[in-house]
């Protein structure tokens, strides 16, 4: 029995500095190989074959590209502010590598010495933490774009802010709703609930995913929200004036937001590293691992194993690469929105909506606190259908041209043409100006 | 091939839809993106095959003896409309007319290949090839040398006979 305890003393001093360590190198390297994925995907969807040449197919790509950075020439406008043209590039990485350390990224691992929880920093205060640093994030954009003293870098960096600004607010809208569910910011505490509930929380929130999801794309700067660095329009925004190691930073300050984003949708929406079915549940309870409740309120105890740590770490890192890969199939896929449609989008549509769910999904709750209704499976099962309209209504309202329309007159020369007339009446005083 | 405008139909307001037309884009980039078939050229193993009438850079042709066939009359540099034939000509004791200097600056060549058109012993010749790159500018001047070193293919001229050259 003494096997379930969680660890302590020495060892988990050591199981942390280890925790560390590998968490910022698994992320340092799938930020590396997710700019390779990005060009390998960015080639096959162009029906090219993509870099094949450093290695084989390619894979010392990213190494390459990181030796090259390294050697490149670094640039300094002479009329730029030199301590914030530095110090841009550290405020965008810093924020981008640490916010991954809260999210729970396997089943706990049974060792000699106790339990080990598989997650850097299980701090209490899980999603308010990730709030606070990716929105830390677009002072580096801001203050480097600023610093620069280049125009176009100066208009990314106010585009970053505003939407940020934007978007941040319907971020932080559609997690109410998860935090209502979970009843709690930690994020284990999340995952916990998703086991015990029976649903990934896409299911019963099903537009506060969608809400999510979109907002987490404005949040990355990431296309069709990619205003902040818009090359067709900026050079490439905040990061012109940029070259070398520090260009480099604010790739992989990026990458690593993006890494974090779809580390969060898997977590918060996704179940986590959980995997379908009752075997892997895992959740500190009272002092006790336990698996979930039997009927008469009892816990039951949980069984880890190491082959359960590394089939929910596979399954964990599977939905994360899916989230990769949607960022990077979307980006190939849609181009950019206008600013207007930016701003549009977001106070227009996703501010309002996300209020309104916030609404639905507290009020539907209620009722089934009211109908005495028991956290679980029937729970779950009414949330998703009422979820699920809010979607499909909220699809069909994004769907019509309210937010994007074809930038010219309407083809169909019969209808009349609304345009503004302006009256000419030649006998009239007054236009042969005084 | 006669000249087509393609009219781009645009949806009417209230009509138009983003996230039907977003999502056929997805599906389309994927029908992409799993295509076995690229069209990308695996260029220095997969070599490009030039056109018969490439016009690339110069060779000059050789007797067998190894001396340049060139016999220096003058009438390349006269007719090059970039001027970047340099040629100085002499005779040795027999008489036969020689090229003692014989430069082509491929920098300020345009092609044409007029200089192989106009050459009465077909010496000079532009070839079939274009892998050129140098580590200095200076090295874009082929001297004669140079010039009967290339081995690659000469362009075949256009035969009015024959002008698709079939």
């Amino acid at each position: 029995m003494d096997m379930l305890q969680p660890i302590s003393g020495v060892p988990a001093l050591v199981a942390m500095v280890g925790k560390v360590l590998a968490v910022f190198t698994a992320t340092m390297l799938v930020v590396a190989y997710t700019t390779l994925a990005e060009r390998k995907i960015s080639a096959w969807i162009q029906d090219r074959s993509g870099p094949n040449r450093v290695g084989p197919w390619g894979l010392l790509q990213p190494i390459a590209d990181g030796i090259k950075n390294f050697l490149k020439e670094e640039t300094m406008p002479a009329t730029a502010n030199r301590f914030w043209f530095v110090a841009g590039p550290m405020l965008s990485i810093t924020p981008a590598l640490v916010t991954i350390a809260v999210v729970p990224f396997a089943a706990p691992l049974p060792t000699p010495w106790g339990v080990v929880d598989m997650i850097v920093a299980d701090i209490p205060i899980g999603i308010l933490y990730i709030l606070a640093l990716s929105s830390l994030g677009v002072y580096g954009l801001v203050l480097s774009g600023w610093s620069s003293n280049n125009k176009y870098a100066f208009l990314g960096g106010l585009r970053a802010s505003a939407q940020m600004v934007s978007y941040e607010v319907a971020l932080g809208l559609s997690l109410v709703s998860v935090l209502m569910l979970a009843g709690n910011v930690t994020l284990t505490q999340v995952v916990w609930q998703q086991q015990e509930m029976g649903f990934w929380f896409a299911f019963p929130l099903s537009l506060g995913f969608i809400l999510f999801l979109i907002s987490a794309f404005a949040e990355t700067n990431r296309l069709p929200f990619d205003m902040p660095e818009a090359e067709s329009e900026l050079v490439t925004g905040y990061h012109t004036e940029y070259s070398s190691m520090k260009f480099s930073m604010f790739f992989i300050a990026e990458y690593s937001h993006m890494l974090t984003a779809s580390a969060l949708m898997a977590t918060l929406f996704f179940g986590g590293w959980d995997l379908p079915g009752a075997w892997d549940n895992a959740f500190w309870h009272e002092g006790m691992l336990i698996a979930g409740f039997d009927a008469a309120g009892a816990p039951i105890l949980a069984q880890p194993a190491w082959w359960k740590t590394l089939l929910t770490l596979a399954g964990f890192g599977l939905k994360t690469v899916f989230f990769l890969f949607l960022y990077i199939w979307v980006r190939w896929t849609l181009p950019r929105f206008r600013y207007d449609q930016v701003m549009s989008l977001g106070w227009k549509v996703m501010l309002p909506t996300a209020l309104a769910y916030v609404m639905v999904v507290s009020a539907t709750v209620l009722v089934l606190d009211l109908l005495e209704v028991s956290y679980g499976f029937t729970f779950g099962l009414v949330l998703t259908l009422v979820s699920g309209l809010c979607t499909v209504a909220f699809l069909f309202f994004l769907d019509s041209d309210r937010i994007i329309s074809g930038a010219s007159v309407p083809y169909r020369q019969d209808r009349p043409v609304r345009m503004p007339v302006t009256q000419v009446d030649a006998g009239a005083p007054g236009l042969s100006g005084d | 091939m006669a000249v087509q405008v393609k009219v781009m139909r645009r949806p009417e307001p209230g009509r138009s839809s983003y996230l039907r037309a977003a999502l056929k884009g997805m599906a389309l980039t994927f029908k992409h993106m799993v295509n076995p078939d690229k069209v990308t050229q695996q260029y220095p193993e997969e070599q490009t095959e030039l056109h018969p009438r490439w016009r690339g850079t110069h060779r000059m042709e050789v007797h067998a003896d190894g001396r340049p066939k060139c016999v220096a009359c003058g009438l390349c540099p006269t007719v090059c409309p970039a001027n970047c034939i340099r040629l100085v000509g002499g005779e040795d004791d027999q008489g036969n007319r020689y090229p003692v200097v014989y430069e082509i600056d491929e920098f300020r060549c345009i092609f044409c290949g007029m200089c192989q058109e106009v050459c009465p012993v077909e010496a000079i010749h532009v070839g079939r090839h274009f892998e050129n790159a140098e580590y200095s500018r200076s090295r874009f001047v082929y001297d004669l040398d140079r010039l009967m070193e290339q081995d690659h293919p000469t362009t075949l001229l256009w035969d009015p006979s024959d002008p698709r050259s079939e």
